[in-house]
């Protein structure tokens, strides 16, 4: 009996609060908008019986889906943001290796250290760190007021409120969940195999190329999965830091939301944005199982 | 002894360069004199008085650490429950269905999940407050707690469970003398977790909460939508000193415990 419990409670919460909830988010994007509360029609009436529910379903139609399509805002917005996530993603990995290869590199008195000094940033909050860098990139701001300095610029960067900002706020939130993962793939690397390829000849580059980087491969593949994710459905960056020509979705979800009141168009924006995150998951979780097979 | 060799040295100072300047700032700014945040005028601690005398964030970091506290506590039970049907579960009705359901809340954008139990909430008529902000949380904190203690669970020897089992426990004392002991660790570091995301989620937080309630990443972020300011610099400090102090006290605890298991090892190794 007990036995029971223990597996209804945390599965009827879920279908509760997490299932039921994404069904009612593809019910309203089949729905219309309506000048009404709850905006939108139709309202399932469960006094009405058979007749009732068929009426219901007859009502329901992809109308916003195409909307979407025939807005060019909706796909400019989803374009935009795979390729900031894209983009975002390569420059966390060409930040992040180096710091994982020299983490994993370090002597092993220092890496516990070194893992929690990268694992730090990860427990504050998210929201304080995309805010610090408003002061960093504003147009008289440190790095300005640092550049200006230098004498390496002779007038201030636009950086703060376009597309820069938000590059660097997503590599810069996102930098842990790359060098996790790499560093773990890096320090359970046999070091004498290095030793075996110089010792056939190769460079240290060539050792590198040949030996570390495709031994660091799923490292790498899970990194990118990790940063490449969160950000397409990122919200916080792009509207603290990004302009008003940097389209993400997830900004427009919002907007869509709040702003427009348009329920019915901004859960079809929602199912479509899962629909698209479907097979970069799949692609995650394939390379997670493999890793474990390879690993047992 | 290994040495850090020139490439790696450079690459780790300006990796941690940059993952650390940014609050540093942020700290060292908080103490301005100025209200022109990027201009220095000297030492003063006048925003850090300004802030406590600030009501509205007053109520709502009381709003957020309630809702933190209860959720986490709420979502390392149903999490543990839940990496327990997991792992040691067997089979029974819509297995697949259940993992899938732990696994999905990890990956999908906070905007879909904040909209998705909005429309719940409004479909239902629960008004928004901080019962809806609590549910919310506990529904994707269970999920990463339920993850990490999943993944302890696994690891762990299941003969014992079942010695307990055949020397006359019930299976829930079993869990809670033999079981529950070994995953602690994993425990606390979800109930932690599942803590700090509380403390931290802005998105789903917005969607869940109503007028009546305000949390206090929903207060900075309005705030900080017109810029920077002291007071925000301020209370960043104060919270960024709040999590330092909390990991390296924790990594300082489980170093002497590791120490003190290893001179345990050892001294029963000489008996």
């Amino acid at each position: 009996m007990r036995r029971y419990l223990v597996i209804a409670l945390p599965y009827l919460w879920l279908l509760g609060l997490f299932l039921v909830p994404f069904l009612i988010v593809l019910k309203i994007s089949l729905s219309d908008l309506n000048l009404s509360i709850p905006p939108y029609l139709p309202q399932l009436d469960p006094g009405a019986g058979w007749e009732g529910l068929k009426d219901f379903f007859s009502q329901l139609d992809l109308e916003n889906f195409v909307f979407l399509t025939e807005d060019d805002l909706y796909w400019k917005a989803y374009l935009s943001s795979l390729k900031i996530a894209v983009v975002a993603t390569l420059l966390t990995l060409c930040v992040g290796y180096p710091v994982a290869y020299g983490m994993a590199r370090a002597p092993s008195e220092w890496r516990p250290t070194l893992m929690m000094l990268v694992i730090l940033p990860f427990w504050t909050s998210f929201l304080i760190r995309v805010y610090s860098w408003m002061g960093i990139l504003s147009t008289e701001g440190f790095l300005n007021q640092f550049l200006l300095w230098a004498g390496i610029i002779s007038e201030p960067l636009i950086i703060m409120n376009t597309t820069k900002a938000v590059y660097i706020g997503i590599v810069y939130t996102y930098l842990p969940f790359m060098i996790l993962p790499i560093y773990a793939a890096l320090e359970k690397m046999d070091e004498s195999l290095l030793e075996a390829a110089e010792d056939l000849g190769c460079s240290r580059l060539q050792a590198f190329w040949l030996v570390t980087f495709p031994l660091s491969k799923s490292g790498i593949i899970a990194g990118c999965f990790l940063v490449f994710i969160p950000s397409i459905g990122e919200f916080v960056i792009p509207s603290l830091l990004g302009g008003s020509d940097t389209l993400m979705i997830g900004k427009v979800l919002w907007e869509e939301f709040f702003n427009n009141r348009d329920w019915p168009v901004a859960s079809a924006v929602a199912v479509v944005l899962l629909a698209i995150l479907v097979i970069p998951i799949i692609l995650f979780q394939r390379n997670e199982q493999k890793q474990r097979e390879a690993e047992g | 002894m290994k040495r850090f060799s020139w490439f790696n040295l450079t690459s780790l100072t300006l990796g941690f360069a940059f993952l650390y300047l940014p609050m540093l700032i942020l700290v060292i700014y908080s103490f301005n004199e100025s209200k022109l945040v990027t201009v220095w005028a000297g030492f003063s601690t006048k925003w850090y008085g300004e802030l406590m005398q600030n009501e509205a964030f007053l109520d709502a970091a009381w709003v957020t650490l309630r809702v933190a506290v209860i959720s986490s506590t709420l979502a390392t039970v149903l999490g543990t429950m839940a990496a327990h049907v997991m792992v040691r579960g067997g089979r029974f009705f819509g297995r697949t269905l259940f993992s899938g359901m732990i696994y999905a809340p990890l990956v999908m954008p906070e905007v879909i999940t904040g909209l998705s139990l909005l429309l719940l909430f409004i479909g239902i008529g629960l008004d928004r407050g901080v019962v809806t902000i609590v549910l919310a949380h506990t529904t994707f904190a269970m999920c990463y707690v339920s993850v990490v203690v999943s993944s302890r669970l696994v690891s762990f020897d299941k003969s014992l469970e079942e010695a307990a089992l055949d020397l006359g426990c019930t299976p829930f004392q079993a869990f809670r003398l033999v079981t529950l002991p070994i995953i602690m660790p994993a425990v606390v570091s979800g109930w932690l977790l599942a803590f700090t995301l509380s403390l931290d989620d802005l998105v789903i937080a917005s969607f869940t909460a109503g007028p009546s309630a305000t949390t206090l990443p929903i207060k900075i972020f309005s705030s900080v939508r017109l810029g920077v300011s002291p007071e925000i610099n301020a209370l960043s400090t104060i919270m960024i000193s709040i999590v330092a102090i909390g990991v390296i006290t924790a990594s300082i605890i489980s170093k002497r415990n590791i120490a003190r298991a290893e001179a345990d090892a050892r001294a029963a190794e000489r008996t």
